[in-house]
């Protein structure tokens, strides 16, 4: 057949193709949409033949880009956003962190190993904390915790109506630190094992430091809470970066980019539930751990129910995968 | 348009016409398609897809075809982030200027928006608005997955979140070398998610082709040297006389006219391969 009647015979019929395509581009499904993929199938077959029978390449890029845009439309990726995140939060993200449980307790081992152990140091030596902080930086931290401030946390003196301010900054700060510990991993790991170590070694610090000079009721009290959303998703992320250093430095049969790839999707699945851990931590951190009005005991109770909650929940959620009949 | 001369290869089995048939396709190739292969071996009947000399990426889908995508380099990726960069500048300003006077719950609110525009504009773009933010809409780029679908939140995630190595150590260096070097220009974020940045196709202007009277073939032609055929006669309007001449001669011998009318002769073969319109 010769081109020009090739396209006379199909011409309604990408017409119409291509009206269907920005309806569906709109997010509009038109009257006939379905008929959708029997029509992308019909224009993948005459696109086939115009390039078999050696049409012109004007005709042939316009079928490729119907085509194009056919197939962007058919295959897209649809799911319930939704369900998806319930999902993944009763069971996903639980079973998630038992599947990576080599790279999740590396990463808690090195991170709460630096703490402790930084922290102790301190508390036996207390000018070590000068080989991390400035003086400025512990002087503020203890004016942070100082006991006769009645709302502990950074910018201590504030009223209730400022727990909106250390919301939005806690997010930032916080999120910030997870997503470079997370990303940072993409240099052989060698990144999130540097943020890990720091991160580790400076809280360790203040810790030791204000436990050494007897702040211990202001400032357990208040990290208790909070610590065990905000160090778990630490230490996740950290876990996250690390699954992608260890593609690439051991990527077992596949080639590195491939193995990068599959490591990133399982990695950014991490990476998501750390968000949702962080802003649980930022959360209580501006809402609960601030205040002073319920006691230390009250506190460090319900600071162990929280880390309680937190084990349980990734020990034991999600064991069944189908709903109990 | 890019002209290989080390692809003429002649071949006597096949005769001269078609080496010359072949060394006017492979004039087009890099612009037309597929690379043309003239080993007698592996005859070149339009089937065979070899790997595109230029940029362009070949995704083979379930359908049995191939589509056909451009991937976006350097120079037009770092305009689209620099437009990005303004534009996310505009709303910090604006909004700094205006929450800056609710007090401590308008700073709790502004780091908030800063939060989101740093982490999250490109994010939500790309997922929401078919994988351009408004910088690559405004330079007609596009976010992909590699096998052509429209980028998801995992990868756009990915790819975005990993833009922080593609900082180190100043400047996007290692985002540019990565770039230079893979052959779709993928930055490292672009490697991990698996997701392509490609110029979004724009409708071509229909070519006219010139109103002459349509001539018999004079022998058989392959798919590809039809194609190179029809490819000559719509863009015979976009070059000068003497290349057209020049372009035209070459077939004069297998054609067996005089080098002046070659070009008039070729056109009205791309009109008989046209058929009647």
């Amino acid at each position: 057949m010769k081109q020009n009647a090739f396209e006379r015979r199909h011409q309604a019929e990408w017409q119409a193709f291509a009206r269907q395509l920005d309806a569906l581009e709109h997010g509009k499904a038109g009257p006939d949409s379905r008929q959708f993929p029997a029509a992308y199938r019909r224009l993948c077959r005459q696109l086939a033949l115009a390039e078999q029978r050696g049409y012109g390449s004007r005709l042939v890029e316009q079928l490729q880009q119907l085509a194009l845009r056919g197939h962007r439309q058919f295959y897209r990726h649809r799911s319930h956003l939704g369900a998806r995140c319930i999902g993944f939060l009763l069971g996903g993200f639980p079973r998630l962190v038992r599947e990576e449980w080599r790279l999740v307790l590396a990463a808690s081992l090195l991170f709460y190993a630096s703490l402790f152990g930084m922290g102790l140091l301190v508390y036996l030596f207390p000018e070590l904390v000068y080989s991390l902080l400035t003086p400025e930086q512990v002087a503020q931290m203890e004016a942070m915790y100082d006991p006769d401030v009645s709302r502990l946390g950074r910018f201590g003196e504030r009223s209730s109506a400022a727990d909106w301010m250390m919301f939005g900054y806690y997010v930032m700060h916080n999120f910030g630190i997870a997503f470079q510990t997370f990303a940072s991993g993409l240099l052989f790991g060698l990144g999130s094992l540097f943020f890990l170590l720091v991160n580790g070694l400076s809280i360790g610090a203040v810790a030791g430091h204000l436990s050494g000079i007897g702040y211990t009721d202001t400032f357990w009290p208040f990290v208790i809470g909070h610590g065990a959303f905000e160090l778990t998703a630490i230490t996740f992320s950290g876990a996250a970066g690390l699954k992608l250093g260890w593609a690439l430095f051991a990527p077992g049969r596949l080639t590195r980019g491939e193995a990068l790839r599959q490591a990133a999707a399982c990695s950014v699945r991490l990476v998501a539930g750390v968000l949702l851990l962080l802003l649980v931590a930022a959360f209580v951190e501006a809402y609960w751990s601030s205040m002073t009005l319920p006691g230390a005991p009250l506190k460090y109770a319900v600071g162990v129910l929280f880390w309680g909650l937190v084990a349980a929940y990734f020990l034991l959620a999600g064991r069944t995968r189908h709903a109990p009949d | 348009m890019e002209w290989r001369q080390s692809t003429i290869r002649p071949e006597p089995d096949r005769g001269g016409c078609l080496a010359a048939g072949g060394w006017l396709a492979s004039g087009f190739q890099c612009e037309h398609g597929r690379p043309m292969s003239a080993s007698p071996a592996q005859p070149s009947d339009g089937t065979v897809r070899q790997p595109p000399l230029d940029t362009r990426y070949l995704v083979e889908t379930p359908e049995g075809i191939d589509l056909v995508l451009h991937p976006a380099g350097l120079v037009p990726r770092a305009l689209a982030f620099a437009v990005d960069l303004m534009v996310r500048g505009l709303i910090l300003l604006l909004a700094f200027l205006l929450l800056g006077q609710f007090g401590e719950l308008g700073m709790g609110l502004a780091s908030l928006t800063f939060f989101l525009v740093t982490w999250w504009y490109m994010v939500l773009f790309e997922v929401l608005n078919q994988g351009r933010s408004p910088g690559k809409q405004l330079l007609g780029l596009q976010v992909l997955h590699d096998d052509g679908t429209p980028v998801g939140w995992a990868a756009s995630l990915t790819r975005n979140l990993l833009r922080v190595v593609d900082l180190l150590p100043f400047g996007y260096s290692l985002g540019i070398l990565s770039c230079l070097a893979h052959p779709a220009f993928k930055r490292l974020g672009d490697l991990a998610a698996g997701t392509l940045v490609v110029y979004r196709e724009r409708a071509q202007p229909r070519p006219s082709l010139p109103e002459v009277a349509a001539q018999p073939l004079p022998f058989a032609l392959q798919a590809d040297e039809r194609r190179a055929l029809l490819a000559f006669a719509e863009r015979q309007a976009g070059l000068s006389t003497g290349r057209r001449r020049e372009l035209a001669g070459i077939l004069a011998g297998p054609l067996q006219v005089p080098e002046a009318q070659a070009e008039a002769r070729l056109l009205g073969i791309a009109r008989e391969l046209m058929g009647p319109s």
